[in-house]
């Protein structure tokens, strides 16, 4: 079988094996959840609840502030307790509602299911995204609607499921894949609709056949078809999955869109079909909890804004004092200092590595070995943006098109000097993204 | 809370294990076959080349950064590679402070002026070894002949002196050797260059780990096979003789001194062939891989700017 894949890239190990054939546990209801506001891209959402409300378990608590924006929903039943900035993954304190867990169990839902998907029209389907509250769960937690909701003359051609997975270490989405399939069928079938497209694409990393066959199963007699890739890093990143799938290439500062593509992670599509099937908003969502500094890794359902901390106690805590806290996978995701996190939409990990494992910060000159440069997915020359970014020389590293990164850290991870690649290049970005804004 | 100290760093927290001193110890041991080769056919005087060539880089290498009061860094090996490829580019029973010299020339003036490791324009080796050629230019040309029986450490003085094989084909001598003598090494010559199953069983070690780029060898020893039918030479023997393999595989695939774009390193290789050949046919010298890849070197900044790749869904000039 070809598999299909983009040019250059990476292999890291997959470090996958501590929970990839762990089923997915439901972690018990938190005493509290914290609920940041922003916790997509766009404008935050607006409190419809005050301090001492009484909420139940789905109910809105937060309206969509415009239309790059969601509302939010109680993740448990319970009091709200304080709306006030808490910590966030950014690193800021952002505002947040926090509820405080009534013990009245079982958790009584307040969803209903909608009409049937049979029923529904293309409009109703992208409000209905936007009513779940549905973020993209692979990390960036876009809006799902705004993305079935192109602008004037751009026409989707493309409904994609990203179940690439090509992070090392996370195997949530794997597990899904797996467990969930009829969700996630039933989510794109109503993508489909909302896109007025007749067939969807999964994109699946190879090393996953179970998850292939599995998706296969539930949507056999259906308009999907299932891509196998190869396993290779970033496969999952937007513009490589579609490059792979329909060969196409995104223009460098546009969206998806430009070349008719939208592209959905598994565990979005499968939010939306629970919420077609069962009416419950996006209030949960899958996540790995490993790495050698977890005792009892698994892969489990949490709820929004269950705080991280509770969610390590929950897997027998740490093997030894951690050496890096990772939220989301080990190479795109922001290494914290604190457990008073909440997982939020776009969470879609924990991984913990030991001192052992941390690597000492210093590093050496580029030696000019050219391995960025074949690592780079984007064929651009990350040494070069090293040494130019090193030296606050922004104009040239701006020539040499480093806006058009994206980040997937390959040029760092191959560096044998060991160069902060990706760190100077997220700096140098920053600086000419203020002086264009002050400019 | 968190009651201990984490590290808080900038993503990826994951690092391939290949480090720069991995690297280079990987290319010391792609040269080992080709420096045993050397010692099995020129006895062990050339051993002490070696030894003293690649003690020299080392100390040359802590002493300058001593001086300069910067951090001691021959613990990543580059030392040691420049000392041992100086070393299988001199005559086999060159006389010891060559060796010396040579190699405190290659490290403090080919590299540590510079800035040291990944800032030096030309290759320290060549450099060292140039130095050398233009200072006791008798010395560097006696070359010796392999024994028959084992005579070891047998110096110059000892040495019956020969040409190379090359320096042989210059003068109009006809020099015919049965091609398995000359793919084992056994003739004239530097003393790790003779030998292409030595250097071919580097070679292929480093390009099967990736270490170094296909795209420099290939180039290079594609454009001398190439230029051979042109110009009315025996490919193989072009081959097979000389620094050709030593060059194109250890020399040319220097990362620091050669470009970093794929095409550029095609073009780079191609640079050498070409020189390569232009000198071993019309220049005053019999082998010419030396300075053809010192001064494609020099070409290195230009074809790494004339050779930026087209990026992913490049978007040509906004605004």
């Amino acid at each position: 079988m070809r598999l299909r894949t983009f040019k250059k890239g990476i292999h890291p190990p997959g470090y996958k094996e501590r929970t990839a054939s762990l089923p997915v546990e439901v972690l018990p209801l938190p005493r509290q959840v914290v609920l940041p506001l922003r916790q997509h891209i766009g404008a935050p959402a607006e409190p419809i609840v005050k301090v001492g409300d009484a909420v139940v378990t789905g109910q809105k608590i937060a309206e969509a502030n415009g239309k790059v924006s969601l509302p939010l929903h109680a993740s448990i039943s319970g009091k709200v307790v304080a709306i006030e900035p808490r910590p966030h993954v950014s690193g800021a304190l952002v505002p947040a509602i926090v509820i405080e867990g009534d013990s009245a169990e079982p958790d009584v839902p307040a969803w209903q299911a909608p009409p049937r998907l049979e029923e529904l029209s293309a409009g109703q389907l992208i409000e209905l995204m936007k009513e779940a509250g549905l973020a993209g769960m692979g990390g960036a937690a876009f809006p799902t609607h705004v993305k079935y909701d192109p602008p004037p003359g751009k026409k989707i051609e493309y409904v994609l499921l990203n179940g690439a997975e090509c992070e090392p270490y996370l195997t949530c989405d794997h597990r899904l894949m797996v467990e969930r399939a009829d969700d996630i069928i039933l989510g794109l079938m109503g993508m489909l609709k909302a896109a007025q497209v007749s067939k969807g694409l999964i994109g699946v990393e190879a090393n996953k056949p179970d998850a292939v066959a599995a998706l296969e199963k539930a949507a056999s007699g259906l308009p999907v078809e299932i891509l196998p890739l190869k396993v290779k890093y970033p496969q999952g990143e937007e513009r490589m999955l579609i490059y792979a799938a329909t060969g196409r290439v995104v223009p460098a500062g546009a969206l998806p869109i430009e070349v008719g593509a939208v592209v959905n992670n598994v565990a979005t599509a499968a939010a939306f079909g629970e919420y077609l099937r069962t009416g419950k908003p996006l209030i949960s969502r899958l996540i790995t909890v490993t790495g050698a500094g977890i005792k009892n890794p698994k892969n489990l359902e949490v709820r929004l804004g269950t705080l991280v901390e509770d969610v390590i106690n929950y897997c027998g805590g740490f093997t030894e004092p951690p050496g890096r806290i990772i939220l989301g996978g080990p190479m795109t995701g922001p290494a914290q200092y604190r457990l008073d996190l909440p997982i939020m939409k776009g969470t879609s990990g924990i991984v913990v590595q030991t001192r052992a494992e941390v690597d000492k910060p210093d590093y050496g000159p580029c030696i000019r070995c050219g391995k960025c440069v074949d690592a780079c997915p984007y064929n651009a020359l990350p040494n070069i943006f090293g040494l130019y970014a090193e030296y606050d020389r922004l104009p040239e590293v701006e020539k040499y098109g480093i806006l058009d990164c994206r980040e997937c850290g390959s040029c760092a991870y191959v560096c044998p000097s060991r160069r902060p690649l990706l760190q100077l290049i997220k700096d140098a970005k920053r600086k000419i993204m203020a002086s264009r804004k002050n400019g | 809370m968190l009651e201990t100290e984490v590290v808080v760093s900038a993503s990826p927290h994951i690092r391939t294990g290949l480090t720069t001193e991995r690297i280079m110890w990987m290319v010391v041991i792609a040269l080992l076959p080709a420096a045993f080769a050397g010692v099995i056919f020129f006895g062990g005087w050339s051993l002490l080349v070696i030894l003293c060539s690649v003690l020299s880089a080392v100390l040359t290498e802590a002493a300058v950064e001593i001086l300069l009061k910067r951090p001691v860094t021959v613990k990543d090996g580059s030392a040691a590679v420049t000392g041992l490829l100086l070393a299988l580019t001199l005559p086999p029973t060159v006389p010891l402070l060559l060796p010396v010299l040579g190699a405190a020339f290659a490290i403090a003036i080919g590299k540590q002026v510079f800035g040291g490791l990944g800032f030096n324009p030309l290759n320290p080796a060549l450099i060292g070894r140039a130095f050398l050629l233009a200072s006791w230019p008798d010395l560097m040309t006696r070359w010796k002949w392999p024994a028959s029986s084992l005579a070891w450490l047998e110096s110059q003085a000892d040495a019956v002196a020969s040409a190379t094989v090359l320096g042989l084909a210059k003068e109009g001598t006809a020099v015919q050797l049965p091609v398995l003598q000359m793919f084992l090494g056994k003739m004239s010559g530097s003393l790790g260059e003779t030998s292409a199953l030595a250097l071919l069983a580097g070679g292929l070690f480093l390009l099967a780990y990736q270490i170094i780029d296909w795209r420099i060898p290939t180039g290079y020893l594609g454009t001398v096979i190439l230029l051979s039918f042109l110009m009315g030479e025996n490919p193989l023997f072009q081959l097979l003789a000389g620094g050709l393999l030593l060059g194109a595989f250890f020399m040319a695939t220097d990362y620091v001194t050669t470009p970093v774009t794929p095409k550029g390193r095609l073009l780079f290789g191609i640079g050498c062939g070409l020189l390569t050949m232009l000198i071993r046919k019309y220049g005053g010298f019999p082998e010419g891989v030396c300075y053809s890849i010192l001064l494609m070197n020099v070409t290195t900044p230009l074809l790494d700017r004339w050779t930026v790749p087209k990026r992913f869904g490049e978007v040509k000039a906004r605004g």
